[in-house]
């Protein structure tokens, strides 16, 4: 026999002002298994929860209703105190009459009426709740940190420098990412390879990281604290432990004319190759693609025959390895909008229409032109460079509305750095509006407009055009009368939007996280949750996410750090045992699951698995849903699924809610 | 096969030819165009800019006349009488309030709405597929495609595919054996309805697209809008005062340049009827091997 407390609060004068409180709770006391029932003007207060605990204990309740606020605001706090007094926490309900009734009603008879009717469906429902209790999940403590950029690098060291075993995944040979394309960084104009390469070499000695390079993630399964994850190994041909990165097989290699990646196309790389001088590891790979080995058939050999410690091998093959991680943290970084998607500005048609990445490497010391400012077409040093900002960011007819944040501020350090190089050229920068706030960083671009004497002129370009060797830029001073403007140019540098990465759509799928419009990952909330995903132990970091520049990157990576940190910082997960289950009948039935399976197809949070239900010597009985409580998130859709009532929901089970339904209607 | 036909005012008057030729094209290749009965003026250059409703209005009624006799697709050469029908048909499409007032205004109905083709989707959908058998003669030159503004902006009503860059123009004259040029002025203005109250400035803009297809060695140029045929044909003496430049490059209309290399007369194509003399074109053409 049920034995229900009803609490009614007052919240102040919140909930008394509207509805007459002392009416409810004597109205409560009568309802059938009620078994005692009060009001009191703050039930949250400590005076207020020692007045439900002593209830409790003196009228040996069974289940308690507090009519108050949102459950949101203190579900936690009455729970608590109905697990001091001695019932399991979740026999205690909230019924909702301040939001849902004082705060949006006059008052009224009807507005008392509508909180006796909400108190009274949750003395329905409390009736039909039973014990629950908390889920237990054991936690691998390592982490996997899926790309090598400066987000990856951040969110990797800061793990393993907190004690925890960190996994490392990058597609390209070696790590750095974009980063280490960088000439120099804004608004301190220091090198970005003397800032950046220290952190890669520690990535690579660190005792706690497993660097795993020319590798992709091949598929992921699990939950929160129980990721299995496949790794691809790409071949490298190239045996790392027997490999002292002397360089040799680079040096000898026939295949010399393969565009450089790392160089934005503007030089050439051999098919054995190494990007860049200060790569981590710095040992080559083949890139099977264009090694005449494998595309003419076992021609060549070259490199194999010279190499002094035999590390090269042309039989290896792509390699799978599997790892069990906790935490993984997304850090797959961006991409830049490239060609043919700028047929007015010549792009991809006229050699000296360039990139800001392409810039980054005329200016950088490691770069083709060792740091000189000199245009592709000639190797001329330009005398006048037309710099456009917002090259297919916020234009909606090119469909790309977001801003990509990091353009203002490099393209003034481009700007700067060609009139630091080349004090009499003539600089002129295209823009919308300037976008640099950040700390030091208007500043920074007073500084190119100021001290420098970089021209900017507030208006957008139409169209580029070759006419005798020079580059015609037609474009609007929109501060000048909105007048036409033409600049005969050397060389033109484009700020092309900054994308998602290639590839970044199927990533997600196989993490099960969401993505926007633009492929960019999902946080869990824009504000509150920036670096979650909405599936639970999967953190982003960096670009991946949206356009960021680097102090941006690594806050977010060292705040995706420290959840996967908070995560390892207990043996074992707890969460809130409101998830779905299938149910269990004594034999020969086992359950009334008939094994149809539509729920593991609706299932958003893949939880829901095949279960073979076994007799002692191993004969197959049956076939039914299994959910995994460590990946169930309660949404429910299953249970709307299920053609036979197999699957409830703890604590939100069909017959309860059925009850509140008849509960309501009988009033 | 019957399509709808608006010809607008200056296809039946100043560039009567881009009528002729347009006809002759579709004649070839048994293309029927239906003129809409009691067709009006669709407003442009002046209404659009005195009062909205008006603007909205009168390409409307011309619609709903289409509609009314039966017409599914129409056929809009001139540029600027496709950018009101196009405007006019966005707004009452997709503002239902607006789409009420109109019809009061006009005192007809307007149901789905009737397809509205430019030149060039026209061309593509009813004399490509059949073009390749009608063309006898390769036109044999460079020619400078120009486009000018109203096809390409705005985006609302632009149908090309690469409103910066657009290439309709470009298949088309290659199809006659032409040889487009790349060139920079594609889509620039050319001065448009300020060719009377301020040829200064028509002179200025034409001039400089003129100077540029000179410049990268066009022997023809070819246009899709009276207006742009106008400004860059009959402006001539204006633009040479304003670039210091006698540039002698006739100027053609799209259907007139496919006409040529179908093998209809030039006299049928209405070349005799430009400021530039057109010889220089006809004389480039050779008869392309059967």
């Amino acid at each position: 026999m049920a034995r229900i407390g009803v609490f009614i609060c007052h919240c102040g004068e919140n909930i008394s002002a509207t509805v007459d409180v002392a009416k409810v709770a004597e109205r409560a006391g009568k309802l059938s298994g009620v078994a005692f029932s009060v009001d009191y003007k703050y039930m949250c207060s400590d005076p207020g929860q020692t007045l439900i605990i002593e209830s409790i204990k003196k009228y040996k309740l069974t289940g308690i209703v507090v009519a108050a606020c949102s459950p949101r605001m203190h579900e936690g706090t009455f729970r608590k105190a109905a697990e001091k007094a001695g019932i399991n926490p979740y026999l205690c309900e909230m019924a909702n009459i301040r939001e849902q009734v004082s705060w949006v009603h006059p008052k009224s008879d009807a507005t008392t009426q509508k909180a006796l009717d909400i108190v009274r469906t949750l003395v329905e429902k409390v009736k039909k709740n039973v014990a629950l209790f908390p889920i237990k999940v054991p936690v691998t403590k390592t982490a996997l940190v899926i790309g090598g950029g400066i987000a990856g690098i951040q969110a990797a060291l800061d793990i393993a420098n907190a004690g925890h075993q960190v996994i490392m995944v990058e597609k390209k040979p070696s790590i750095g990412g974009h980063m280490s394309q960088l000439s120099e960084t804004f608004p301190t104009l220091d090198c970005s390879q003397c800032i950046l390469t220290p952190r890669m070499v520690e990535v690579a000695q660190h005792p706690n990281i497993t660097l795993h390079t020319y590798a992709e993630v091949e598929s992921v399964t699990g939950f929160v604290g129980n990721f299995d994850v496949k790794i691809r190994m790409k071949a490298k041909s190239v045996d790392m432990k027997k490999c002292t990165g002397c360089g040799a097989c680079s040096q000898k290699c026939p295949t010399k004319k393969i565009p450089d990646e790392f160089n934005e196309g503007m030089g050439f790389r051999t098919a054995i190759y190494s990007p860049f001088p200060q790569a981590v590891p710095n040992k080559p790979v083949i890139d099977r693609d264009n090694c005449s080995w494998f595309t003419k058939g076992g021609k060549c050999g070259l490199c194999k025959k010279i190499c002094p410690t035999g590390a090269i091998d042309y039989e290896t093959q792509d390699e799978f390895i599997d790892v069990k991680v906790g935490a993984i943290i997304t850090a797959t970084g961006f991409d830049l909008k490239h060609a043919d998607f700028f047929p007015e500005y010549g792009y991809g048609k006229f050699k000296d229409v360039i990139d800001g990445m392409q810039f980054e490497r005329l200016a950088s010391a490691s770069g083709p032109t060792a740091g000189e400012i000199r245009r592709p077409s000639d190797g001329k040093v330009p005398e006048k460079i037309v710099f456009v900002a917002c090259a297919g960011s916020r234009d909606k007819a090119k469909g790309i509305e977001y801003c990509s944040k990091i353009c203002c501020m490099y393209t003034a350090k481009h700007a700067m750095l060609y009139k630091h190089k080349n004090h009499e050229g003539k600089a002129y920068v295209f823009y919308m509006d300037i976008r640099a706030a950040g700390k030091n960083y208007d500043e920074f671009v007073r500084r190119a407009i100021e001290d420098d004497e970089v021209n900017y002129i507030r208006g957008r370009v139409s169209r580029i055009y070759e006419k005798n060797g020079k580059l015609i830029v037609k474009g609007v001073d929109t501060l000048m009368n909105s007048e036409p403007v033409e600049i005969e140019a050397d060389m033109v540098v484009l700020a092309t939007a900054v994308v998602a990465n290639i590839g970044a759509e199927s990533l997600a799928q196989k993490l099960h996280i969401s993505y926007d419009q633009h492929h960019f990952f999902s946080e869990a909330h824009p504000k509150l949750k920036p670096v979650e995903t909405n599936t639970a132990g999967i953190m982003l970091a960096g670009a991946c996410q949206s356009a960021k520049d680097i102090p941006e990157t690594v806050s977010q990576a060292s705040a995706s750090a420290s959840k996967a940190i908070g995560l390892f910082s207990s043996d074992e997960l707890t969460r809130e045992p409101i998830v779905a289950v299938v149910n269990r009948q004594a034999p020969p039935n086992f359950t009334s699951c008939t094994g149809c399976l539509l729920c593991m197809e609706v299932c958003p949070y893949h939880a829901i698995e095949k279960e073979e239900i076994k007799d002692r010597q191993g004969n197959l009985i049956k076939v039914a849903a299994r959910v995994n409580a460590g990946l169930c998130q309660g949404c429910g859709t299953c249970v709307a699924m299920c053609r036979n009532k197999s699957i409830d929901i703890q604590g939100f089970s069909n017959d309860q809610m059925m009850s509140e339904v008849m509960a309501m209607l009988n009033s | 096969m019957k399509v709808g036909f608006y010809p607008g005012c200056s296809l039946e008057g100043s560039s009567k030819e881009y009528c002729d030729s347009l006809f002759a094209v579709a004649e070839k290749c048994n293309v029927t165009l239906e003129e809409i009965k009691d067709w009006n003026c669709c407003g442009a250059s002046a209404a659009h800019n005195l009062n909205h409703d008006l603007a909205i209005a009168l390409p409307a009624r011309t619609l709903a006349l289409a509609e009314k006799q039966g017409l599914t697709e129409i056929v809009v050469p001139c540029a600027a009488c496709y950018s009101r029908m196009a405007t006019s048909q966005n707004e009452i499409s997709s503002n239902v309030a607006s789409k009420l007032k109109i019809e009061k205004y006009i005192n007809l109905t307007l149901s789905t709405g009737v397809k509205i083709l430019t030149v060039f989707e026209f061309l593509q959908k009813y004399i490509f597929p059949v073009v390749d058998e009608h063309i006898v003669n390769k036109l044999n030159q460079k020619t400078a495609c120009y486009y000018g503004c109203l096809y390409s902006r705005p985006k609302e009503t632009a149908t090309l595919e690469q409103i910066e860059n657009p290439m309709e123009m470009d298949e088309v004259m290659a199809k006659a054996g032409a040889a487009p040029i790349d060139w920079a002025f594609k889509t620039e203005c050319c001065g448009a309805g300020l060719s009377v109250s301020r040829t200064d400035i028509v002179a200025k803009l034409s001039g400089k697209i003129l100077e540029d297809a000179a410049d990268r060695g066009a022997e023809s140029i070819v246009v899709a809008c009276p207006m742009c045929h106008m400004n860059l044909d009959m402006r001539r003496p204006e633009i040479k005062k304003q670039i210091n430049k006698d540039i002698n490059i006739p100027v053609l209309f799209i259907t007139q340049a496919l006409g040529l290399s179908m093998g209809i007369s030039a006299d049928r194509l209405g070349l005799n009827k430009h400021y530039v003399p057109t010889d220089k074109v006809v004389n480039c053409i050779v008869k392309t091997e059967v």
